[in-house]
Parts: C-alpha cells; structure tokens; sequence
C-alpha cells in the first residue's frame, strides 16, 4: 500500500490535518466474480484437459500394464500382442532424438549467433523473422521432402560413413548399400525441423545478454569469440539448455516425418544407418485403428509412455529457461 | 602502473597506427587468407586423390572442407597468432553452419514449390476446386475437398480455442492463485504434447464408442484444439504481459471494476499481438497431420458437413497420396502439400504484418519480445 506523505515544503494551514491513512476497500463488484469465475473456468479447462488425456490413456492401458507389468518396460522387441517391449520402440525414438539435437544444435547455435553478433545489423529482423517462418512449416511437407529428396541426397555421404567410419560403433551396417529410410536419415529430417525453434529460443536468450559486457570485452581489445565465450555464453547458458530441452520433446514427439520415412524392425539396434529400431509415435499411427483391443492397450501404454517423457522434458526445458530469466 | 608504461613506451612500434577498431569489416588480408587457405587445401587434397586413385565425391567435399578450416587456422595463426585464429576459425564456422542451415531450410520450402507449383497451375482452377474422383475427365484431380475440410476443421478449433486461450492467458496475467501458476506450467508442458497422443486420446474418447460414425470434421477440430489452445494462449500471454501496468493502475484509479479493466483496456491495448497470437496458433496447427490422422476420415469427395461423415483435409491428403504407386498421384500430393505451405506461410505472414503494423511498439514480434534497445 502506497501513502503519500505531504511534502516536507509544503504551506502547512493552521488546521491540523487528520493523516491516517485514507484505507479504500474496493470490494469486489458481482460482474467482477463472475468474470474472475469464466476465467478460473478457462483456465481450469486446460487443467482438466491435461488431467483427461492422462486418465483416459492410464485406463486405456490398464490391461497391458496389468498383464505384463515390468516386462512391458524391459521387452526389447516389440511384437503384439504377446510380447510387448516398448523398449524396442522407446529407443527409436530416444535415438532419433538424439540424433535430431546433435546435429541440431551446433548449427541452431551458429544461426543464432550470427544473426545477433555476425550479421549486418539491417538483416537482422529478416533473418529473425525467417528463422520464426521456417518454424511453422508443417511437419508433413517435412516428412514429404525427406522422403523424395533426402533420402537421395544423403546416400552419397552416408555410404561414405559407411565406408570410412564403419569401425565406430553406431556406423556399423549389416546391410550395406541399404541405407535410406534408416533411423539416421529420420534424425536429419527432424534435425532439420527443430533448428529453427531450437535457433529460435536461443537468439532470443542470446539478444538479452548485457551489450555493455561485450562492448567492455571488446573495450579491453577482447576478439568477438572472447565476447561470445566469456559474455554471451554464460549468460545464455540456461536458456540454451532450456531451448534444447524443448526442441528435445518436439523431436521424441514428432511423428509425421517418420511414419513417412522410417522403415523398422521394431528391435533395439546399435546401427543407426540401416533399418532397426521403431518409433512409438510411427508405431501407433501405423497399427493403431487396425488393432485389437489388447494390442490397442498395449500400443496406449506405450504412448503414455511416449507423452511421460516428452512432458518430462518440456517441464525441465521450462524450468531452466526460467531460472536463467530470474537471474537476468 | 609503472611497468605497464614502461612496456608501452619499449614498445611503441608494435601499435598500428591509431584506427578504429571496425568489427564486422574484413580486411584485404584476411580475405587473401581465407581464399588462399581454400585454395591450398584444394590443390593438395585433389593433387592426393588423383595420386591415390580415389573417387571424387563426398569424401573430397569432406576432406577440403577439413583440411581448409586448418589450413585457414595454421595461417592465421603464424600470422596474428592463437587468439585472433579462435576468432576467425569461429566466425568461418558460424557463417558456415548458419549459411549452410538457411540454405537446407529454404531448399525444403523451393522443393516443395518447384514440385507443387507446376501441379497446381497446370490445370489451374480445377485443382483447387475438384475433388479426388477426377472431374468429368476422370484424371483432373483435386484439392477442393481437402481444402474446404481444412478450412472447416481448422475454423471450428479456432473458434473453440482462441476464446478459451485468450481468458486463460488473461487468468494467468490477472490472477496469482496457485491454479494460475500451476495452469501455466501445465500450458508451457501442453505446448509439447506429440501430436499423436492427441489423436489417440480423442480417437479413445470418442470414435471407438461411436463406430463408424466416429469420425467427422468437427471431431478432428476438437483434436486439432488440443494442440491450438496451448499454443495461442502462450503466445497472448506474451503479449498481454507487456501491456503497461500504469494503464492498468489509472484504469482502477478512476474506479473501474476489474473486469471492465480487463476487458476494456488490457485486452484492446494488446489487439494486435492478439491477432498474431491467434493467426500463429492456427497457422501452427493447420498442418497438423496425426491428429487428423485417426479423427477425421478422409475421403476423396467433398463433405460440406462438418457435423458428420468423413471429411478430407490437406494434411490427410498428403499423406495419402504419398503411399501411391503411381508418379501422378505423387505429384497430386506435392500439389497439396504447396497449397498447405502457401496457406501457413501466408497465414504466418499475415500474422507478422498484423501484428508489427499495429502498434508503435516493437514488441508485438511473434514469440518473442525483439530487443528492445537495439545496441
């Protein structure tokens, strides 16, 4: 409560003047509960929204999760309805994950950078509103392109990592020649589709960074990578983290680009280049409608398992990009 | 103090004469650095594969590319030493990834036109306007019916999930209950939700009790609401959260209820971030594909009908014709998947233009707050 004291100047009248406090009780008016009701309303509406799709798919899933309980986390291959690994399918989609934020990340970095400290500054409202525009270019066409193009694109540098780096692990291929439609070539796909928010995020964090700092650093006869490492870097460093996170749950959840390109055994496999490991998300929308009710339970359970995660991620993608606001 | 002087004056002919200090201009020499560099690394690693016997493909493209960023950083190195080849090793990788990023970004979108253009101007009116059963002709395919199923599906969740978005955002700006910020998290986890759990939520809810008249329109609009409320209501709460709180306080001052505080002032200050944040939202979710996936029905005939009966849609259009053997009904796909694209990107552009026109201010920018102070 703010009360104004009489300036110290001021011509005092003879008449002492009552200064208690004037105490105003705006009560609330009967339109003003109604309307702060329609909001909670609104409000409570997403709330119970999140809560239903929890419940229904939980009840949905109940049977699988009764019937094979841990087995249904530990199976590595996913066969319905009798041996369901969700395993098999989860790796898949981590593993496309990881693929998607290791490629994406670098380059969404160097995009935000040189946006904010490389570029002319008259581009820069282009660049960011191109970067903003390639963000909602929908999924499908994504899919689509990574299908009839990428696949064709890739194949040359892919069968040259075959070749040349097939003594790492993750490179080895049992089916050489084979390499499109593989794991590898869906994480290019959605590397490709998170850039732009992941870029996004991160410009936007990067742009709060104190300029006084960097103009001091380069004061003291600092290089702008000097600026970048020891200003902009740490001060960003939450929100980058956060931004990965988020661009992480669109990547676990993204699910059009690899219905279309992905080809799967649905079994956990080390090689990322040829066909192995499934999808959760390519998994439901291929074989969902044509199931049978146990199967249905069972690919349910898997998708809760699927939206559990990505939930996981974008709450500890928020949370972090908060604190790192809060210390800004 | 002392020493520091004492070097400055032993020392005085290793200062260039004084310049200013220009951060984005390249000098002469660091363009001859860099050319030279490139130039290097191409002659040596063509001069090894030609001796070697070795194909020139991608790995040659690698191993320039590699052996020049080196050669560029011994250069600079020997020349200005290790902290300015940081820095121009830095800036080369920067641009580059950048560059080469925007570059595969914009390829996808001219792919797609290159692709769907030709389609749709070809047998210009009509593939807007027929459906799939091939006109009178029997093969002059067309979007018409995905298109008027978009536009229904896409404007019923609109008109479900602005109004909702728009007051939950003004309840989580207004309010500070522990329900506004639990809400608001649950917004910011929301925003994440794979698509396909939202298909498969309203698929159990609602088109397995119902059967085969599950599926309609109006049910992909709710699914499709699922993803948009979220969505919007982050990108009001943005902008609502930038209204001046001195508009509020005076609003009240001069005794105005809340509500009318609300919706009078804060909301109508904020109109054309509000505009952006809906068009973005359904910009955002018009290309939505698995959650139309399992609620909408498809079907290669127009279904004006919303209410009931399979409708079409141009995401679910897509993604049928994908599958097809046959070249021609590929091609009707990259038709279909250039008029989504026109569609969200006009739509995002719309958004843009709105929302940076109508206010003095800078800070209506789609998801962000722009810089304020700009340097």
């Amino acid at each position: 409560m703010v009360t104004l004291a009489a300036p110290p100047n001021a011509l005092v009248d003879a008449e002492p003047v009552d200064e208690t406090p004037l105490v105003l009780t705006a009560g609330l008016t009967s339109m003003d509960r109604a309307f702060r009701a329609l909001l909670a309303a609104s409000g409570a509406i997403v709330l119970v929204l999140l809560l239903s799709i929890l419940t229904f798919l939980a009840v949905h899933s109940w049977w699988a999760l009764r019937t094979f309980k841990l087995d249904f986390f530990t199976g590595t291959v996913w066969s319905t309805p009798i041996h369901p690994g969700v395993l098999g399918i989860l790796v898949g989609s981590v593993i496309i994950a990881t693929i998607a934020i290791t490629v994406a990340l670098p380059i969404a970095l160097a995009i935000a950078l040189m946006i904010n400290e490389y570029a002319p500054p008259r581009l820069r409202a282009w660049l960011t509103a191109l970067v903003d525009l390639l963000a909602v270019v929908p999924s499908i066409v994504f899919g689509f392109w990574g299908l009839e193009a990428l696949n064709t694109y890739v194949h040359a540098p892919v069968a040259w990592i075959a070749e040349h780096l097939g003594f790492i692990p993750i490179f080895r291929t049992t089916e050489p020649s084979n390499y499109s439609d593989s794991v590898f070539v869906c994480g290019l796909i959605v590397a490709i589709m998170i850039i732009p928010v992941v870029a996004s995020v991160s410009r936007e964090v990067m742009a709060q960074a104190p300029r006084d700092a960097c103009e001091a650093a380069f004061g003291l006869g600092g290089t702008r990578w000097g600026s970048i490492t020891d200003v902009i870097l740490p001060f960003s460093r939450n929100g980058v983290v956060g931004g990965v996170l988020l661009g992480i749950s669109r990547a676990l959840g993204e699910t059009m680009a690899v219905v279309l390109v992905l080809s799967n055994n649905n079994v956990v496999s080390k090689a990322i280049l040829g066909p192995g490991n499934g999808d959760i998300a390519k998994q439901i929308a291929d074989t969902f409608p044509v199931s049978d009710v146990h199967s249905q339970s069972e690919l349910t359970l898997a998708g809760l398992t699927l939206f559990a995660t990505t939930l996981l991620f974008s709450l500890g993608g928020r949370f972090v990009a908060r604190r790192s606001v809060g210390q800004g | 103090m002392a020493d520091l002087l004492v070097d400055e004056m032993r020392v005085p002919a290793a200062f260039p004469p004084d310049a200013p200090n220009r951060k984005r201009r390249v000098s002469r020499e660091g363009v001859i650095d860099f050319v030279g560099a490139a130039v290097a690394a191409f002659a040596a690693v063509w001069l090894l594969f030609s001796l070697a016997g070795i194909t020139f493909g991608f790995g040659f493209v690698f191993c320039w590319a590699v052996l020049g960023y080196t050669f560029y950083g011994i250069l600079v190195w020997r020349r200005a030493g290790v902290l300015l080849m940081k820095d121009r090793l830095a800036t080369v990788a920067v641009w580059t990834g950048a560059v080469v990023a925007l570059v595969a970004l914009l390829a996808v979108v001219f792919y797609v036109v290159a692709k769907g253009a030709p389609v749709v101007f070809a047998n210009f009116p009509h593939f807007l306007i027929n459906d799939m059963t091939g006109g009178r002709s029997g093969d002059a395919y067309g979007v018409g019916a995905a298109i008027v199923g978009t536009l229904e599906q896409v404007g019923i969740a609109a008109l479900i999930s602005i109004p909702i978005a728009f007051l939950t955002a003004t309840y989580m700006v207004e309010s500070r209950s522990m329900l506004s910020r639990l809400v608001r998290n649950i917004v910011d986890a929301m925003t994440g939700t794979p698509s396909i759990i939202a298909g498969l939520f309203i698929y159990i809810l609602w088109v397995i009790p119902h059967g085969v008249n599950g599926k309609s329109g109006f049910v992909a609009a709710v699914t499709l609401s699922i993803m948009m409320i979220p969505v919007t209501c982050r990108a009001a709460l943005e902008v609502i959260r930038v209204v001046p709180g001195s508009l509020r306080e005076a609003a009240l001052a001069v005794g105005a209820p809340q509500w009318r505080v609300a919706l009078r002032v804060v909301l109508p200050t904020a109109r054309a971030g509000l505009i952006t944040a809906g068009i973005l939202g359904v910009a955002r979710t018009a290309g939505e594909t698995a959650e139309v996936l399992f609620t909408a029905g498809g079907g290669p005939h127009y279904n004006w009908n919303p209410i009931h009966g399979n409708q079409d849609d141009l995401p679910l259009r897509i993604f049928e014709q994908v599958f097809q053997p046959s070249a021609k009904a590929i091609s009707v796909g990259w038709g279909a998947a250039f008029v989504l694209m026109s569609l969200v990107l006009t739509l995002f552009i719309l958004a843009r233009l709105l929302g940076s026109g109508g206010s003095r201010r800078r800070s209506f920018s789609l998801w962000h707050r722009s810089r304020s102070a700009d340097e």
